[in-house]
């Protein structure tokens, strides 16, 4: 563990000219500490701010200057705490000197681990770079730059610097900004790191990695071009998707009093016969694998299997070479992989880097044959894409995708588009709306593109961790919503609608939605008819002028009166999908408190009219998930209390479970459905 | 929705249950395949590509058995009958002459497909004419309408099962497009209509006919003549059903097997482009890897299918846990705990819709822009009418402009960035090869890209760079192991195919294992080719220098003895055969890849 652990001071310039974008850098920053608290709780993390109006550092005791920079936290093993001072950081009042801020920090890097842990000592500068760092007082700003860089290059640090651009920085002096960039580019150079520019605080949220991953390679070996021509080359994951937190499953079985108490859960499986003649768990000897083939299930041992089973030889094989256009974009399948040159190894390099320019000037990919590793089952074989590398520092290398078999692709059949009726295609005005939305609604104008995926953070992701912060305070925290910051990612920039106000409008002009009249049964259409039979508004089959049009009365609660009408009439608001899952919801939460507090006969008679109506919306949404659950839970509710009528009242009405061939998301069979509420006391005569 | 805090967590990656990778079951299909068995599909002929001439009946029976074996694969549920008609024996419960429904033990004649089904299916064409023989259809003088025959008795087979939960369809392949046509005119007349009549009966009880015709490369095969009428083809509809004229017998084959599945939606989705502007897709899982069916767990000593109990216990006291737990998170020196509801809300991003962002150029869209198979989205007026017109519109706009549009897609469990990539129709000798439509590429988050091209470079010099010359060699080279026609799949899964060789072979209970080929091993006799070596060795002298051994030291392998004895095959192969003069007029370099390039 200790060996990864990494050492990092945090530079923060919290100068005037950044001060609209601190709240980014405060979520950045403690997205960061939240994230290590969890992945690398061993890590130490320092953090300074400049810009400020104090200077609180050991330089300015020691030996004078390095003005208006505070260490706001010495170098320690982070903590909550570091979560907490993130989240408020100073605003500053006078412009920062980024370089007086990196000397600082490598002091305090150097007085805390002097040479040791080299590779793991990181700086992270984020500043918008636009003002000038004091002149030296002898030689140029360039090699007083050139001298720091070389130390920490000596010293095995790093350092990232992540500048704030754009909009930002509008009025700044651009020669103090080329003169300020050049400077920062002599560190990258010197540390082999990157200095990142960003321009929206969107991608300020992206542009830092919170989470470290050490790199692990899939594959060390040949790759093979012919039996003559073998390249040493590493395989690493160029993509992974991060995935959404595994969370542990919590106990509240062990008394308060309980201090040692672990919480956890154990999950454990019990195999036992289907037939039912017997209760007794069979021991894991005894089981074999069965396979299926058509109706029938082929017992295999694994010992068999591992006898017929199909076994390639390690290695990466080059099928032959095609034009690129041959491999349409939508079948890549999986995550993607990097090929590199075995590092160090120069021939090796040259190797690659000739093959992957060729491919390049003539438009050429690879198809390969990976088994990555001995005793792998499988093969995949994939494609091969040059990837020219633009910095000179880093060897040219391959992109690799992985392709699917011929079990893998349904060639299901779609109309042309020119068969359809004329009125289905669009003519040269509605062609001409669609044209200027697809010039002018542009992401990446002159270079400077929008939502770029390395800089785009994962809005989901980002929503738990802030959940989790908030939890840990106050334990019954509610999700919070989406940070504003983050709707730049689910929804249209507010300022490019705007801007290009008369491309909508002529959008708006020239196409025309509509309900469709002639649909007979569909679900929306369902409730448009049920519910104009009950407020007598809208005839139902009538074509409203657009979809977005809202139904007379709108319901926003399902009240005690009325609650299945309240329920349809809320299904069929279409402004908003959430009304769907809304009106579940809260129907489900009627029933419930309908069967617990019964009084008398009569409310389960409103009870049931209120699950046929949710059984039915959740069939036509095709969402059984919400019905299911809610039935397990009525069943359960009723074995514990001991309940019968209710169970023998849901069965008599066929108000069973949802089964797969009513809605296919259900995993329950018909005869599944059937019998869960009759299984309950098993009858003579089933 | 509400979501099972199960899946919440679980790794789609390991879950080959989950919705993504699961075609969807929503409902059965029933499928009677009905083949016209008359002399006419025995004596009419199509070159095939050995330079054999394959008879019309032969494509039938081998574009059947294919789908077989797919079917038993991914959908095993679906049920099929097999029915000939034109034969001289009949079989049928009807007792109508002319008609013989094919099958085999322990399965009735609707039934899902088994493995001895598949088997005995396979090698039909050896005992037919000695079992069932083949009759001319209907002729003058007869009262007999095999014709009607069949449809009546394949509608009979389809009596089973409700229409609500099941698609029944009859396939009909036949070359014969006028199977009246030598009838006088009356009697003509009567058969016609009572043969339309009864297909209208079966379509009036919602089973759907469609017509596999096949055409000889000199005659195409009319279906204005008569199966408009009978299959409901009128306009437009009928000019774009016989694609084109003297098609290739594998063409033809490969349209029969396209036209074979049915789509299936995976569910409809909103396209918001504007406020106010919101379009209908389906979206459809066009490529998805095929694993393996689950295991099922049976007990070693009966053979009896055991299930699954799945308990939660408390590790502190042991008790069980009967409500779906809380979950937590150590955090702070404590544990969080989330309700399943609170993970399911947090996740719950611009639920069920698609929302236009913007667009941008194709250059953009980075080979290293993906995680997981892409979905095919196509519009819909269904239900909002309009939709498909500014799918067009935008469509067109996007191939015209190489542009694809980013758009933010709230799919309740996994909501994501995704590019809308366009893809315009392509075919070849009147076969879709490409459906127009837009394929919905998942892009990458920051946290999920990774720069492990950029940790070497420890040295203070630039990396090392290909020089002129050695570009021009490793282009060589690769001119020498070019591909012209590569399909990106068009290879089978080895393990896959191995994998099902050993079930159906046990579930036939038979000895050997069928041999199955590999057909993503290298063609290792094309590389021994002379002119391949010589660019091979030029440009390993290029980059590699002359002293080579220093470069196989660095990592020594052995070669095996196994691919020792390949080698010496190999390079025996290559005596026997003029490669150098083959490369010479361009003859084709893989020839495995080129036998497949035509399946």
């Amino acid at each position: 563990m200790a060996r990864n652990k990494e050492k990092l001071v945090l530079l923060l310039d919290v100068g005037p000219s950044m001060h609209g974008v601190l709240s980014e850098v405060e979520k950045l920053c403690s997205m960061l500490v939240e994230k290590k608290l969890i992945f690398s709780k061993y890590d130490e993390l320092g953090v300074v701010v400049f810009g400020t109006e104090e200077s609180n550092n050991d330089l300015t005791t020691e030996v004078g200057g390095y003005q208006n920079i505070t260490v706001l936290q010495d170098i320690k093993v982070v903590d909550g705490d570091l979560v907490d001072t993130l989240q408020k950081l100073p605003r500053g009042t006078v412009d920062g000197d980024f370089l007086d801020a990196i000397v600082v920090g490598m002091d305090m890097l150097i007085k805390k681990y002097k040479d040791l842990h080299k590779g793991k000592k990181r700086l992270c500068l984020i500043t918008n770079a636009i003002h000038p760092i004091k002149d030296p007082f002898e030689g140029s700003k360039e090699d007083q730059v050139m001298t720091i860089a070389e130390q920490m290059a000596a010293q095995g640090m790093k350092i990232e610097s992540i500048v704030v651009r754009g909009r930002f920085s509008r009025d700044a002096n651009k020669g103090v900004m080329d003169e300020n960039d050049h400077l920062l580019s002599i560190f990258s150079k010197k540390t082999h790191t990157r200095t990142v520019y960003v321009d929206t605080p969107t991608s300020l949220l992206g542009a830092l990695k919170t989470r470290r991953v050490t790199p692990v390679t899939v594959f060390r070996g040949h790759l093979e071009l012919s039996p003559q021509m073998k390249i040493k080359v590493w395989v690493y994951k160029k993509t992974q998707e991060e995935k959404f937190p595994t969370l542990k499953k919590y106990s509240e079985k062990a008394p308060a009093s309980n201090k040692l108490a672990t919480h956890q859960v154990k999950v454990s499986y019990e195999y036992k016969s289907v037939d039912g003649s017997s209760n007794s768990v069979i021991p894991p000897e005894q089981r074999i694998k069965g396979y299926r083939y058509g109706p029938q299930v082929v017992p295999i041992s694994t010992a068999e299997w591992d006898a017929v089973k199909f076994k390639p030889e390690k290695g990466i094989k080059v099928l032959g070479f095609t034009d690129a256009s041959k491999i349409k974009r939508h079948c890549y399948m999986k995550d993607v992989y990097l090929f590199i040159a075995e590092p160090g190894n120069t021939r090796a390099t040259l190797a690659v880097s000739a093959i992957a320019r060729a491919m390049k000037e003539m438009n050429a990919v690879a198809i390969l044959r990976c088994v990555w590793r001995q005793g792998q089952q499988n093969v995949v074989v994939g494609v091969l894409t040059p990837n020219i590398s633009q910095n000179d520092k880093i060897p040219d290398s391959f992109y690799f995708n992985v392709l699917p078999f011929a079990e893998d692709v349904r060639e299901y059949q779609f109309p042309s588009f020119n068969s359809f009726p004329a009125s289905w295609q669009p003519n040269d005005q509605q062609q001409k709306a669609a044209d200027e939305l697809v010039q002018m609604l542009d992401l990446a104008p002159s270079g400077k593109e929008a939502l770029l995926p390395e800089f785009t953070p994962n809005p989901v992701l980002e929503r738990f961790y802030r959940h989790l912060e908030l939890k840990a305070k106050q334990p019954d925290a509610a999700v919070p919503p989406l940070d504003e910051t983050l709707k730049k990612i689910i929804e249209p920039d507010p300022e490019l609608v705007a801007e290009n106000k008369s491309v909508f409008d002529a959008l708006h002009r020239h196409f025309e939605l509509k309900q469709n009249p002639k649909l007979k049964k569909s679900s929306r259409q369902w409730y448009q008819e049920k519910q104009s039979g009950s407020n007598a508004h809208v005839s139902g089959g009538q074509a409203v002028n657009s979809i977005e049009n809202q139904p007379p009365v709108k319901i926003e609660k399902i009240g005690d009166l009325t609650p299945v009408q309240d329920f349809e009439a809320m299904m069929s608001q279409r402004d908003n999908p959430e009304w769907v899952e809304k009106a579940i919801k809260e129907l489900r939460e009627k029933i419930l408190a309908l069967l617990i507090h019964p009084d008398g006969e009569d409310k389960y008679q409103k009870a049931m009219e209120c699950v046929a109506a949710l059984r039915k919306g959740c069939i036509i949404e095709q969402e059984p998930g919400p019905y299911n659950d809610l039935m397990h839970r009525i069943r359960q509710y009723c074995e514990e209390k001991g309940i019968k009528s209710l169970p023998q009242l849901l069965a008599s009405r066929d108000l069973t479970l949802i089964s797969k061939s009513e809605a296919e998301d259900s995993n329950v069979t018909a005869e599944e459905a059937r019998s869960f509420f009759v299984k309950m006391e098993p009858k003579p005569d089933v | 929705m509400d979501l099972d805090p199960e899946d919440v967590f679980k790794d789609e990656e390991d879950d080959p249950d989950n919705e993504f990778f699961q075609q969807s079951e929503s409902s059965k299909e029933y499928v009677v395949y009905l083949v016209d068995a008359s002399r006419k599909m025995f004596s009419t002929t199509c070159p095939g590509n050995d330079q054999k001439d394959e008879t019309h009946f032969h494509t039938a029976v081998s574009c059947i058995a294919g789908s077989l074996k797919t079917q038993i694969i991914s959908r095993s549920y679906d049920e099929v009958a097999i029915c000939f008609f034109n034969t001289r024996e009949k079989k049928n419960l009807q007792d109508l002459n002319g008609v013989f429904v094919f099958n085999v033990a322990e399965r009735e004649h609707l039934d899902r497909p088994t493995a001895r089904l598949i088997k005995e299916f396979d090698c039909i064409e050896e005992s037919f004419m000695r079992e069932i023989g083949s009759q001319y259809g209907i002729v003058p003088g007869s009262r007999e309408n095999s014709l009607y025959n069949a449809l009546w008795v394949a509608q009979a087979l389809l009596r089973k099962g409700s229409i609500k939960t099941a698609d029944k369809r009859i396939l009909l392949f036949t070359n014969e497009d006028d199977p009246f046509g030598s009838l006088q005119d009356a009697a003509k007349k009567d058969m016609t209509r009572t043969t339309l009549q009864r297909a209208k009966d079966a379509q009036d009880l919602g089973i759907s006919i469609e017509l596999l015709p096949l055409s000889r490369p000199d005659s195409e095969f009319n279906v204005s003549t008569f199966y408009a009428d009978l299959i409901g083809l009128d306009g437009e509809d009928l000019a774009q059903f016989m694609p084109s004229a003297s098609q290739k017998l594998e063409d033809m084959k490969d349209q029969l097997r396209k036209r074979m599945f049915t789509k299936r939606v995976v569910r409809r989705i909103g396209f918001h482009i504007a406020n106010g502007l919101s379009i209908e897709l389906n979206t459809y899982a066009l490529i998805r890897p095929t694993v393996p069916g689950a295991i099922t767990w049976l007990d070693s000593v009966t053979n009896h299918p055991l299930k699954t109990e799945r308990s939660l216990i408390c590790e502190d006291t042991g008790a069980l846990i009967q409500e779906p737990p809380k979950l937590f998170q150590p955090y702070r020196n404590e544990n969080v705990k989330f309700l399943p509801e609170e993970i399911a809300e947090i996740k719950r991003i611009s639920p069920g819709k698609l929302r236009l962002l913007g667009f941008k150029p194709l250059s953009c869209l980075k080979d290293y822009y993906n995680l997981r198979p892409s979905t095919f989205v196509y519009a819909s007026d269904q239900e909002v009418v309009g939709s498909t017109c500014i799918f067009i519109a935008l469509h067109r706009s996007m191939l015209k402009h190489n542009r694809f549009a980013v758009a933010y897609y709230g799919a309740s469990n996994h909501p994501q960035l995704v590019a809308l990539v366009a893809q315009d129709e392509i075919t070849s000798a009147g076969a879709q090869m490409e459906p127009p439509g837009m394929h919905m590429i998942y892009l990458p988050y920051s946290d999920d890209i990774r720069d492990d091209e950029e940790i070497f470079p420890d040295t203070e010099e630039d990396a090392p760079r290909a020089d002129e010359d050695q570009i021009q060699k490793a282009a060589a080279l690769i001119k020498r192991i070019y591909v012209k026609d590569f399909s990106a799949f068009q290879f089978a899964n080895p393990a896959l195919q191995r994998h099902y060789a050993v079930l159906q072979a046990l579930a036939l209970a038979e000895d050997d294992i069928p041999e199955t080929t590999d057909e993503t091993a290298p063609d290792e006799e094309g590389l021994t080719r002379p002119a391949v070596v010589r660019a091979a060795e030029a440009f390993k002298h290029s980059v590699y220098g002359d002293s080579y051994d220093e470069e196989s030291d660095m990592g020594k392998e052995k070669m095996s003895e196994a691919s020792r004895k390949r080698k010496a095959i190999a390079e025996n192969a290559a005596k026997d055969y003029d490669w150098g003069n083959l490369a010479d007029k361009g003859q084709p370099y893989l020839e495995r890849i080129q036998l497949n390039n035509s399946r």
